[in-house]
């Protein structure tokens, strides 16, 4: 499983393009993995014969675990009439599986799992399935190497509160004990319902929009702004554009120039708290939240203050097509300062986005909607926007949040072909 | 009542117990015209008189065995090293005389044996070391090491009052870099009491010293990648107070020993030795030691804070021992 982001600890893989016994030629497509970050394909490292899978679709395992096999030829193996391929795979002998001889150390690279064997655990999981009668070979480890650690133990032993459960054997008189399990919720799946695992992409969510809400004090401001003078510029000039540039005019890029104003004017907007510091940062990366039928992903245009207008609808189109088919790579997702989601075409008004963390303000784009607005007293029709604003209250204060926002709505209002 | 630095709660322990007790006395180098190399004991001079602030010669081992001689006849020294780095020069009088003293005749050596300990100010190879291991490995002697305002009052306090020789260890960095406000009423920090500076679920830290400010940046930090550190200030690392790691490591069963100390012989090695024989199943993963490396306190400034261990060593290891 190769480590996609220095941050990424697991994979899943998601589909398998050979079966075993196939013949794969290097860097042809072998699998293709799902990650916190990314998903996308692996090419084969060499070419051979795809001798072995051993992590199926569907499963999910730390980084650097050995997922299959290929068996090389031509590359200095002379035994290629050797009986089967099993015997050229390192041998797996009880000494290498046994406990090391010297205290491991956690290492900063993960270590496969051993085929075979007892799994890897600690002495304090050793001793609570002793004494809670749990069979270690039966549990699921998911610390570093596919360890079993206190956390899979008590999630093993919360799962097993049911009223079938075997009790736990007496604890002898004196013995230490061991931190008690919360009590397990009650089932939530009553009735008719049918339950299925999380997707990693949506576990990978779902921690970092709790993660946000606990880090972030957020606040929400919401603007209203006049799209006409976009909207005459990609009327007028739209099809000229596509002619000569080969790509189509969508709103983003207005937005994401817009933006990029505001950010200029109040860089507490491109900012990060780091403890008692705040981090002002350079470099404006905004990050574009594109929808999937599997979930979401952030893509970010790297420096977009360095880009022409031609060039951030370039951006846009490439990373919102490679997040769909899967080809991102991991530094497309990464290094993000600023986001911008875009809740409106589904036909929302507005949204109150959650900020992603580690940035301290997110722009929600609604839908825009043709209504009756005031105009020097008279009842005009004109195509209006709801802009959303969730700030982190912690280091920034409604008045800086809404002069950015008046920025942004300055900006987009008084476009003209210029921009172009 | 108003905030004083470390450095004045210091001051104040020794203050107060020369005025409660006749028979307390300092001595050391440069500490009555002069006041003390840091200004520890400025104004004491005047106070007490020559005879309870005594100015010696440069000669450590000399003034240790003065002391040790007044301390067998009654009294109740406090002596000064300007450096600890020189207490090297009375260690004959400490270790054979001082410590085994009760041991040898049911004597009594009711001696505090105090200063400057720790780098992190630039002070180069002889002014900066953590000599508390060589101390810490003698029998008879007790070692405390204070962290904050408080504990540098109180500790203070007990290390005098106490009945055999205390060496107290007080971290040169926090002399004037630490505030608190303290209770106006005489206290005491009892000796061999750490303390749970902060409760946490994921990994204990054991420290002392100025490393209890790493440790608890560093947890803070921490705190927001959702790994919750325990840390504990031992104050005294002789006696060990036993029970409280104990009762840490039994509940969060994954450990870290930071110190500012060498690594090799250093305090982690023992108390990882001592969870190891009285805790090993409780251990959810290996015991890992934060600590100075085995060289001398480098001069250089980059130099030194790479020898020092910092916050982001302790995220560091922080990081590797919760994905164990």
């Amino acid at each position: 499983m190769p480590q996609m982001g220095e941050s990424i600890a697991e994979g899943t893989i998601t589909k398998w393009y050979k079966k075993q016994g196939d013949r794969v030629e290097r860097d042809e497509l072998l699998f293709e993995i799902s990650t916190d970050k990314v998903d996308t394909e692996i090419p084969s490292p060499a070419a051979g014969v795809l001798a072995e899978i051993r992590v199926g679709e569907g499963e999910t395992v730390p980084i650097n675990t050995v997922v299959g096999v290929i068996d090389g030829e031509g590359a200095g193996t002379p035994s290629q009439s050797t009986s089967s391929w099993t015997e050229k795979l390192p041998a797996v002998s009880p000494e290498s599986t046994a406990a090391p001889k010297t205290p491991a150390s956690p290492s900063r690279q993960a270590r496969p799992t051993t085929a075979g064997g007892p799994p890897r655990s600690s002495p304090l999981v050793r001793r609570m399935a002793r004494e809670r009668n749990i069979d270690l070979s039966t549990v699921e480890g998911t610390a570093a190497g596919g360890r079993i650690s206190k956390k899979d133990i008590l999630t093993v032993l919360n799962t097993a509160e049911t009223p079938t459960a075997v009790a736990p054997p007496p604890r002898e008189a004196g013995a230490v004990p061991v931190e008690t399990p919360p009590p397990a919720p009650a089932p939530a799946h009553a009735g008719r319902v049918h339950s299925e695992p999380m997707s990693v992409m949506r576990r990978s969510i779902a921690e970092h929009m709790m993660l946000s809400r606990r880090t972030s004090a957020h606040v929400s401001t919401v603007w209203e702004a006049d799209m006409g003078s976009v909207e005459k510029v990609r009327r007028e000039y739209g099809g000229r554009f596509e002619k000569e540039e080969g790509v189509k005019l969508t709103y983003m890029p207005f937005f994401v120039r817009a933006v990029l104003h505001g950010l200029k004017a109040y860089p507490i907007l491109n900012s990060s708290v780091d403890g008692n510091n705040i981090v002002y940062k350079r470099d404006l990366n905004i990050g574009i939240a594109v929808a999937l039928d599997r979930g979401l992903i952030v893509p970010v245009i790297h420096r977009a203050d360095e880009k022409s207008f031609l060039g951030l609808q370039r951006v846009v189109d490439d990373l919102a097509t490679r997040a769909r088919e899967k080809k991102l790579r991991p530094e497309d997702v990464q290094g993000g300062t600023f986001t911008i989601t875009n809740p409106g075409p589904y036909g929302a008004l507005f949204g109150t986005p959650i900020i992603n963390q580690p940035q301290v303000a997110i722009l929600g784009v609604g839908a825009i909607h043709k209504r009756p607005v005031v105009v020097n007293d008279a009842i005009a029709v004109r195509s209006m926007i709801y802009l959303s604003l969730t700030f982190d209250h912690r280091i920034i204060d409604g008045a800086v949040a809404d002069q950015f926002m008046a920025e942004v709505r300055k900006r987009l209002e008084t476009w003209d072909e210029r921009i172009l | 009542m108003a905030e004083i630095t470390y450095l004045e709660a210091i001051r104040e322990a020794m203050w107060e117990e020369m005025e409660r007790d006749p028979r307390v006395l300092l001595l050391g180098e440069d500490i009555g015209v002069y006041g003390g190399a840091f200004k520890v004991t400025q104004g004491f001079l005047e106070r007490f008189g020559r005879e309870r602030v005594i100015d010696t010669p440069i000669s450590e081992e000399g003034f240790t065995g003065v002391a040790i001689g007044a301390a067998y006849m009654g009294l109740r020294p406090i002596v000064e090293f300007q450096f600890i780095d020189f207490i090297a020069n009375a260690f004959n009088m400490i270790t054979n005389f001082a410590a085994k003293s009760r041991y040898r005749w049911g004597v009594g050596v009711p001696l505090v044996l105090r200063g400057p300990t720790g780098g992190g100010v630039r002070a180069g190879p002889f002014h900066s070391q953590n000599p508390e291991m060589h101390f810490v490995h003698t029998p008879g002697i007790k070692v405390v090491v204070p962290a904050t305002v408080h504990d540098a009052k109180g500790l203070m306090k007990a290390a005098i009052r106490d009945e055999d020789p205390v060496l107290y260890l007080e971290h040169k960095y926090l002399y004037r870099r630490i505030k608190e406000e303290l209770p106006r009423e005489d206290f005491v920090v009892p000796l061999g009491q750490a303390i749970v500076r902060r409760t946490g679920s994921d990994i204990v830290l054991i420290t002392y010293g100025a490393m209890l400010y790493v440790a608890l940046e560093a947890a803070s930090s921490l705190e927001r990648e959702g790994i919750d550190l325990e840390v504990i200030d031992l104050r005294s690392l002789v006696p060990l107070d036993r029970e409280t790691i104990l009762a840490s490591v039994r509940r969060v069963n994954k450990v870290m020993i930071l110190h500012e100390d060498t690594r090799t012989g250093g305090m982690a090695g023992e108390i990882s030795a001592l969870i190891n024989e009285e805790a090993f199943e409780d251990l959810d993963g290996p015991i890992l030691r934060i600590t100075a490396p085995d060289t001398p306190v480098p001069y250089s400034a980059e130099l030194e804070d790479a020898f020092i261990p910092q916050v982001a060593d302790v995220i560091d290891a922080a990081r590797r021992l919760a994905a164990y």
